[in-house]
């Protein structure tokens, strides 16, 4: 059962496999065991977060591509919910068309950008990538009658997904049972199984011809692979998981603008994310996301304290301040691209 | 005669393939010697592992009086090495004139010399002003010799400097090459083509899988043919 | 020296892509509507591309010798615009002054300063964070997006998240005004700088000996080592000066917007990346080309179309790259 879940693909290391499962049981009974509105959102996030990493885990350290376009698709997801929630009214089949455009146009466009630059070299695709990302930034916040520009997009969810929804009269284990549980579990199974499936995808046959490519193109091609559709099949992949992944963020906030969707600082923080917590490995993505969501919301906290306590030393305190929390993380992005390129999880399986 | 370099115990490895394991040959002062062997056999990996371009994972490299194994690519060419890739290394979109401007270190190119040089090749002196790129193959392999031997250097390195060129061209090179070695210019060259081998050398080694399986006067093998079939490979017709 | 001089070209330059430039703007004549506008918007278009060159020839230079794309390239250009804030707003006297000697030598601190720290800046950069990961693309462009997000958050913690605005010398500020065409001054300074950059690059590359061996770099480096020169010294000094353009280049573009934010660098890299993907990535020239094609159709599109201005880049890089698909000038590599 677990080998057939987990693709054969085990944690191989005690620690690693006991952090896993810490965080599976903390994300699986999170209404319960943190009950509150900041600390289900943050679990929400982490769910959503960590499919999206995995996804981009796929291309970066399974085919070895850097794309700067994530975010894009992710975005895609997200605005195909609000637009089709907006235009169409909140019903569940409002939702379903909207997700499915998503799916499409994502699918479409990775296709594209595929085609017309995987063939080219690494530096270059990131270049096209970035380009063409920022160009989609910049027209869903000036499409504003359609989009909702800066401000995003907020709208209504069918009836079962409101938190003014009580699904059961009393509450179980002290938690009322709203329509908010329902859209958390919603989006905790979905996350859960498409990480799965991811996991399933890179420990496939397929999955192995993306390493062979990564390791050596040449000696891929040789053996009679063509790289080019490789990588473009997995890179649809991908688009089709950071869609999926936006999707459900925009169920789960009922809102999605460029801020939480497209923006470059949220590709950054999926790169922090996929390499600290070890590329090329999948179970990177659900320590690194959920570290750097946690990290978000709760280390500025204790920043504050630490900015607080050197106030008086000249550039301490401005550099230790709650703001500064990304200064940190990016020296150890860098160590770690130096030191442990496969992440924590590598350290953690080295350790065995 | 002394020798200007020798090879001792060189072993090269290049990621997890073991390349040269263990040459041993020697270069006269003021000789021609021709470095033979079949395809895949090192030959490269040798003039490359002298240059500093691959490092030698073990043996010595004496060349005038100094071990320059593990010494980078620029001091190895600042002793007075001349090296004529077998890409031949010309940089196409420099013209003819740059080329050798570049490869003059010590300053102008030195008039004499280059109307020596341009005695030797004439396209060069046609296509001062041309970008090297344009060059056909002949003339590419003629500045890529010209720009080793622009100022006056104690060895000369050259990679199957006769490879994919036509008859007459190659009939031409021999010529040019006769010319260098009355400058006494120690000269080691790579080579395929036994009958330019034969018409140059004075000395020869053989590799084969990554040593040296035979080395003494090029006269010896040049008689020999039951040892140049065992050595090369050759068919008889391939002495025409 | 016999041979006849100047009896070919010294290099067969390859024609057609010029002609672009003065393609787009007759293309762009009509559509708009009046002469003196299309003026004012060519002269725009052409001081906003030579500002863009001035940024990216250096990150084209550096990737054609050393194989190495700086995505942290924009943060060197934010640094260069807050340094010139913190040159010029103390020197408010001299630029509030009404002379232009006065407004051009507190300029000319600000830019010498401002290069002096992002070359600086670079030269460490480059040996701390790039020098382990040559010839390593994936783990290059992981590391320079690393020193990215470490440069924004010390320019955050140095000069504070606030915008700062840093108007123009007052003698740079308004107009030349010909009949019913308007031209800003400080662009024509843009254009001046730009020009000046462009010719000292062309006589440094085709007219010196470090020049000349930067080009041969770009084509082989192993052959220039084998000729005897030690390449690597050549490559801190190119990374250095293309730090330090993106230092000057900082500097003009915080005076043509007069607002200095710490998202502006990365706000431009994307300018930047369509510049150097059009002009053929390592190529200067193509670079100068494209710097120039990219600013006329954001200013011409940005006149009538606002909307679609940076699209209609995209579209220009998706056509040059279906018409030529290693950009415009594709660099001979071995």
């Amino acid at each position: 059962m677990t080998r057939r879940l987990l693709s054969g693909d085990y944690p191989r290391s005690r620690m690693l496999a006991t952090l896993l499962l810490l965080i599976l049981a903390g994300l699986a009974f999170a209404p319960f065991a943190f009950p509150g509105t900041r600390s289900l959102d943050v679990a929400a996030k982490v769910c959503v977060f960590i499919l999206l990493v995995a996804s981009y885990d796929l291309l970066l350290g399974y085919t070895g591509i850097v794309s700067f376009a994530h975010t894009m698709f992710f975005g895609i997801g997200a605005y195909g919910i609000a637009i089709a929630a907006t235009r169409l009214g909140p019903t569940w089949g409002s939702l379903v068309l909207g997700s499915l455009v998503a799916l499409a146009c994502s699918a479409l466009l990775s296709l594209l950008i595929g085609m017309l630059s995987l063939r080219v070299k690494t530096i270059f695709f990131a270049m096209i990538t970035l380009a063409v990302a920022s160009f989609f930034a910049i027209l869903a916040s000036q499409l504003s009658g359609f989009t909702g520009g800066e401000d995003g997009l907020t709208y209504k969810l069918p009836q079962l997904l409101l938190p003014g929804t009580k699904l059961l009269e009393a509450p179980l284990f002290g938690v009322e049972i709203n329509g908010r549980i329902v859209s958390y579990y919603i989006v905790f199974f979905t996350a859960a199984a498409l990480f799965l499936a991811l996991l399933r995808v890179v420990n496939s046959p397929f999955g192995r011809v993306l390493q062979a490519i990564r390791e050596n193109d040449f000696r891929a091609e040789a053996i009679g692979y063509r790289s080019v559709i490789y990588r473009s099949v997995a890179n649809c992949v991908a688009a089709l998981a950071a869609s999926a992944a936006g999707i459900l963020y925009a169920l789960w906030l009922r809102y999605a603008g460029p801020d939480t969707t497209l923006s470059f600082d949220i590709m950054i923080d999926i790169l922090l994310m996929v390499v600290i917590g070890g590329m090329g490995t999948m179970y990177g993505a659900v320590v690194g996301a959920t570290l750097f969501v946690i990290a978000q919301t709760y280390l500025q906290d204790l920043m504050k304290l630490a900015s607080d306590a050197a106030a008086g030393i000249p550039l301490l305190p401005d550099l230790v301040h709650p703001d500064r929390w990304l200064l940190w993380l990016g020296i150890l992005f860098i160590l770690s691209v130096y030191r442990f390129p496969a992440g924590i999880v590598g350290k953690l399986r080295g350790r065995q | 005669m002394s020798n200007l370099l020798a090879l001792s115990g060189v072993n090269t490895r290049i990621g997890h393939y073991h390349i040269l394991q263990g040459v041993d040959f020697v270069v006269p002062q003021g000789g021609f010697t021709m470095l033979l062997g079949r395809n895949g056999a090192g030959k490269t990996t040798c003039l490359r592992t002298i240059m500093g371009l691959w490092k030698a994972s073990a043996g010595r490299i004496d060349f005038d009086g100094a071990d320059i194994a593990g010494r980078s690519t620029p001091a190895v060419a600042q002793l007075g090495i001349g090296y004529v890739p077998e890409s031949m290394g010309i940089f196409a979109g420099l013209t003819v004139r740059e080329n050798l401007t570049l490869a003059a270190r010590d300053g102008p190119i030195d008039e004499k010399r280059l109307d020596w040089m341009f005695g030797l090749f004439p396209a060069l002196k046609k296509f001062w002003h041309l970008p090297a790129g344009h060059l056909s193959g002949g003339q590419k392999q003629m500045l890529a010799i010209a720009r080793a031997m622009i100022e006056p250097r104690k060895l000369l390195l050259v990679d199957e400097p006769t490879k994919g060129l036509a008859p007459a061209i190659i009939a031409h090179m021999v010529e040019a090459f006769r010319e260098l070695k009355r400058t006494d210019t120690t000269i080691l060259l790579v080579e395929q083509n036994f009958n330019f081998a034969r018409s140059l050398g004075d000395t020869v080694a053989v590799m084969d899988s990554g040593r040296i399986v035979h080395s003494g006067n090029m006269g010896e093998l040049a008689g020999n043919e039951a040892l140049q079939y065992r050595l090369l490979g050759l068919s008889l017709d391939a002495h025409q | 020296m016999s041979p006849e001089k100047d009896e070919l070209p010294g290099a067969v330059l390859d024609k057609s892509p010029l002609a672009l430039i003065p393609v787009i703007a007759l293309v762009a004549l009509p559509l708009i509507p009046s002469l003196p506008t299309w003026v004012t918007l060519t002269v725009a278009g052409l001081a906003m591309g030579m500002m863009i060159f001035i940024m990216a020839s250096g990150l084209t230079l550096v990737f054609g010798l050393m194989d190495v794309m700086n995505f942290a390239h924009g943060a060197f250009i934010t640094i260069g615009a807050f340094v010139a804030t913190s040159v010029l707003l103390p020197l408010a006297g001299w630029t509030r002054a009404d002379s232009l000697w006065m407004n051009l030598a507190a300029m000319l601190l600000a830019v010498l300063a401002a290069m002096a720290v992002t070359g600086a800046i670079g030269l460490a950069f480059e040996r701390v964070i790039i020098k382990p990961v040559y010839g390593q693309h994936l783990k290059q462009i992981l590391i320079t997006m690393g020193g990215l997000i470490v440069a924004e958050q010390l320019i955050l913690a140095i000069w504070g998240p606030d915008m700062i605005a840093l108007p123009k010398p007052v003698t740079l500020r308004g107009s030349f005004i010909f009949g019913d065409i308007v031209i800003e001054k400080y662009r024509v300074l843009a254009v001046l700088v730009g020009l000046a950059v462009f010719a000292a690059m062309f006589l440094v590359l085709n007219r010196t000996r470090v020049g000349l061996l930067i080009r041969a770099g770009v084509e082989d480096s192993e052959m220039v080592e084998s000729l005897g020169y030690r390449i690597r010294r050549v490559f801190i000094g190119v990374f250095a000066a293309g730090s330090a353009l993106a230092g000057l280049g900082g500097v003009m573009w915080a005076l043509y917007q007069e607002t200095v934010t710490s998202a502006m660098g990365m706000h431009v890299m994307i300018l930047i990346f369509i510049v150097i993907i059009i002009g053929g990535l390592g190529s200067v020239g193509g670079c100068f080309i494209g710097s120039l094609l990219v600013g006329l159709m954001a200013n011409y599109v940005g006149f009538l179309a606002p909307k679609i201005a940076l699209g209609s880049n995209i579209l220009l890089m998706v056509l040059i790259l279906l018409w030529r698909p290693q950009g415009l000038y594709p660099v001979a590599k071995r």
